[in-house]
């Protein structure tokens, strides 16, 4: 029995033909994987179930348990019992994690607010989905992957018979994502639909029941979850097996780079320090891996080496064997350092310039003669390195925010090229972008190291760490949990280190 | 491919141009021509210098995401510091001009110290700019109309450039952008870049110039260029140059287009945040000196409400109150818009509060088309 049939879809967008003819079938209960590279067609098949694109902007027909639908907007698509959870999450920072649940949809008595209710409805919900924060708590004090699980409850509270879940887990460290399948299953045995979009086949294949894979807008085949592997997948998605999925090059010299120790750093009006006594070292040609759970202080030990805060540090930090105190990124960038952040979104990207303008950003000393620009320079500059990076763009004159994900990240990684650094951090740089995207950044990771290039890659994705760390560092409770060698380590080991910290904090 | 490209990104410009041509044409059908007269179009210039100089500082502090309220106060100390120099105190106009845009530097290193280094909100130090700068110049004046300045500071506001020069100076403006042109061509081709062809290129610079001898010539029928719109000329184009070919100009776009990333991408947002101010300062300054010089006099509601007509003619002419985006051609043309209107209306003697009216009706319809184009 299908609660879900989507017939025909197709779509156009001015110069593009999103989809193509797209036939997707989802059965009632079942956990649905949609899989496919960027661009292949997801969102827009996703925005079309939702009403985001109403019904007449498209050819063919969606039905719900064999009814045929119109969905003007999305308010038509929630009455009609289908939810979505974006990859960027749409709740109010400001308001609590009840006033979340209930927005839109606030429980009212003789037209005032029924908080008792709301809060009581919150914590039965908080229970179930296994959150034990109070319902009054605000948002913006959870981290990414809490703040998912409030998005589940928000659905679960509308009584949706169907929730779609677009990249859920980009931002989840392993034991979140542990907590969410759990959950997923959980609903499964309510008789609650999925649809579930990833790029990360090893959880497709754990959870999905089966698995639907989009190219180039058109449905390649829907499968079992019995008669999937990855290879098939992979294979499907890119229309070719991709042979080796690490391209790892050892290239780590003696030299030593970068050397921090017994690093401390206190925010400016914080009490507890973000990071405390970290020691390490970092070669010249090396990829050091820094693993951990979210949380575990990976990203803001980076950003106050980068200086990016206001605050105290303590402990020192080397750079080829010279003390020195960076205290704004302006001068890690003069000393050679770039930072490819997290979310390039936010911290990455000037999102409503053009190419050209992110990517030479970083370095406008250098096409600058006391600081009048030579734009003739910046034009060869960028169109080298994108180049070379492989910068799929109309023009170098496109708007940055009109690129995919991967391309995005590719105009990133341009701007610190260009800047010439000794010294590269990379925070999770293949969140959300394509198998295909995947496998340029590793080989631009080998391409930079064999230049002498030194690396810190931090990542969520245990096989990404292991792949193609040279030596991997484990980070828990902000502070560092242990190092391993490259040829010591696997999942277990990392595991352990990342949450062996914790166990008596919980 | 590219040129469908780049007419698409400029047809906002083009709306703007249309609707400055509609109601040009209006004007002069109703007045059955006299708007478009020589005197009239010298008088236009004239009329929109104070707000055109004000609104070039202001595209900078919007671009780089901040907003200024004290501009019209901040203008108004300055030129009554200016009066008071030359009337009571007996300065020479070189010293008093020098002093004055030093004021205005001191009074925007205030603000921009507060705003960059202190973390206050520019909507807030600049409402409080408003007021503290009203107020000293009142303090300062006494609440008289300070008046009779020496005829060479008079001259700054209400002189008009000989004919020879003013064609001089235009002639050699074309020639400077032809030489650019050819400069940058040869530096692409160096590096083997595409350019566009040489017919659109030097087709668009033909154009520029038509249009600038044009202009220039109309003007020169009447008394020649006014002193105040080369004035205002010149720094629109030193703005121009700053905002679209330095690295300073670079950091405003990425401080308002995405503080974090600019702060990430190693640009110091503090300096970049304090000098815009400082530059805001010294151009309002520049305003007091030129509204004093017209007026022959000090007063002490000089300015007042020129902040919101700065800050309209800016959105007007596309500039994003959210930052990152803007142009001062645009400001320009917003500004001129927003003086036409004035102009015109007071032509047809209609009523001061339909002025009031109309304007405020032409923001919101600005930005609206501004939204709705962007869908």
């Amino acid at each position: 029995m299908s609660i879900l049939h989507m017939n025909n879809i197709s779509k156009s967008f001015p110069g593009v033909k999103a989809l193509d003819n797209v036939n997707f079938k989802v059965d009632e209960g079942e956990i649905h994987a949609l899989c496919g590279e960027n661009g292949a067609g997801k969102s827009t098949l996703m925005k079309i179930l939702s009403g985001v694109h109403p019904s007449d902007s498209h050819e063919g027909d969606v039905y719900i348990h064999d009814q045929k639908q119109h969905f003007e907007s999305i308010r038509d698509s929630e009455a009609a019992g289908i939810t979505i959870i974006y990859q960027e999450l749409a709740l109010v920072e400001e308001l609590s994690v009840a006033e979340n649940i209930f927005l839109g949809n606030e429980p009212v008595h003789n037209g005032m607010m029924d908080w008792n209710r709301m809060h009581d409805r919150t914590k039965r919900l908080l229970d179930y989905i296994g959150l034990t924060i109070p319902s009054n708590e605000k948002v913006k004090n959870l981290g990414v992957g809490r703040q998912q699980l409030i998005e589940i409850a928000k659905a679960l509270e509308k009584q949706s018979s169907l929730i779609i879940l677009d990249e859920p887990t980009a931002a989840l460290a392993e034991g979140e994502v542990d907590i969410l399948m759990s959950i997923l299953e959980d609903l499964k045995s309510k008789g609650i639909t999925c649809i579930y979009i990833s790029h990360k086949l090893k959880e497709v294949l754990h959870i999905a029941d089966s698995i639907t894979i989009l190219r180039d807008g058109k449905t390649i085949e829907t499968i079992a979850r019995s008669e999937a592997d990855e290879n098939r997948i992979i294979a499907s998605m890119v229309g070719r097996e991709l042979t080796e999925l690490f391209p790892y090059q050892n290239n780590s010299t003696d030299h030593t780079i970068l050397s921090v120790m017994e690093y401390s750093f206190l925010r400016k009006k914080d009490t507890d320090p973000m990071v405390y006594n970290i020691s390490f070292e970092l070669k010249k040609g090396e990829v050091l891996g820094i693993g951990g759970l979210m949380g575990s202080g990976r990203t803001e030990l980076a950003m106050s080496l980068f200086g990016s805060y206001e605050g105290e540090a303590s402990g020192s930090v080397y750079l080829n064997n010279e003390p020195v105190t960076l205290r704004s990124p302006k001068e890690a960038v003069g000393h050679g350092i770039g930072y490819v952040s997290e979310d390039r979104k936010r911290y990455g990207l000037v999102t409503g310039m053009d190419v050209s303008k992110n990517t030479t950003l970083s370095s406008l000393s250098h096409i600058s003669w006391y600081g009048i620009l030579n734009k003739e320079q910046e034009v060869f500059n960028t169109r080298q390195v994108t180049r070379k990076m492989g910068v799929k763009t109309p023009s170098l004159q496109t708007i940055v925010n009109k690129l995919s994900g991967g391309n995005q990240q590719k105009v990133v990684l341009s701007k610190w090229l260009l800047t010439s650094p000794d010294i590269l951090i990379l925070d999770e740089p293949t969140r959300g972008i394509d198998v295909g995207a995947k496998q340029e950044i590793y080989h631009l990771i080998n391409e930079l190291t064999s230049e002498g290039v030194a690396i810190i890659m931090i990542t969520s994705e245990l096989s990404e760490l292991i792949g193609m760390s040279d030596r991997i560092m484990v980070m828990a409770e902000h502070t560092t949990a242990g190092e391993v060698n490259r040829e010591d380590a696997d999942q277990e080991t990392i595991m352990k280190l990342a949450t062996g910290g914790s166990v008596h904090a919980e | 491919m590219l040129n469908k490209l780049s007419f698409k990104m400029n047809i906002r410009a083009y709306a703007l141009i249309i609707a400055f041509l509609l109601i040009v044409t209006i004007f002069t059908i109703l007045t059955n021509g006299d708007f478009l007269t020589s005197r009239n179009i010298t008088n236009l210039m004239r009329q929109m210098t104070v707000i055109g100089v004000l609104a070039v500082g202001m595209t900078s502090v919007i671009i780089s995401g901040n907003i200024d309220l004290s501009v019209g106060s901040l203008l108004g100390l300055t030129g009554g510091i200016a009066a008071i120099l030359q009337v009571w105190l007996g300065w020479n106009t070189v010293w008093v001009i020098i002093a004055t845009i030093a004021a205005g530097v001191l009074l925007g290193l205030w603000q921009g110290w507060w705003i960059a280094y202190r973390g206050i909100p520019a909507f807030i130090v600049t409402l409080a700019g408003m007021m503290i700068f009203r107020g000293i110049l009142l303090g300062i004046s006494g609440g008289q109309t300070i008046a009779s300045l020496d005829p060479g500071f008079m001259a700054i506001g209400q002189s008009y450039l000989p004919y020879s020069i003013g064609y001089i100076l235009t002639a050699l403006f074309i020639l400077s952008l032809f030489t650019l042109k050819i400069r940058s061509r040869q530096k692409s081709h160096k590096l083997e870049l595409v350019t566009e062809s040489v017919f659109v290129d030097y087709g668009k610079l033909a154009v520029y110039s038509g249009l600038c001898l044009i202009l220039v010539y109309y003007i020169s029928r009447y008394q020649g260029i006014p002193m105040p719109m080369l004035i205002l000329t010149l720094l629109a184009l030193l703005f121009i140059f700053i905002l679209n070919n330095t690295a300073y100009g670079r950091h405003l776009y990425s401080i308002g287009g995405n503080h974090e990333a600019a702060l990430l991408s190693g640009i110091n947002i503090k300096r970049n945040t304090l000098m815009v101010f400082v530059l805001m300062g010294a151009l309002s300054a520049v305003a007091g000196i030129i509204l004093t010089s017209r007026l022959n006099a000090a007063t002490i509601s000089a300015g007042e409400m020129y902040e919101l007509d700065a800050i309209a003619a800016v959105v007007i002419g596309g500039t994003s109150l959210m930052g990152g985006t803007g142009t001062i051609i645009g400001s320009i043309l917003g500004a001129l818009i927003m003086t036409s209107i004035d102009n015109g209306m007071s032509m047809l003697n209609v009523e001061t509060f339909w002025q009031n009216i109309v304007k405020g009706m032409i923001l919101i319809l600005a930005v609206w088309l501004d939204i709705s184009s962007k869908k």
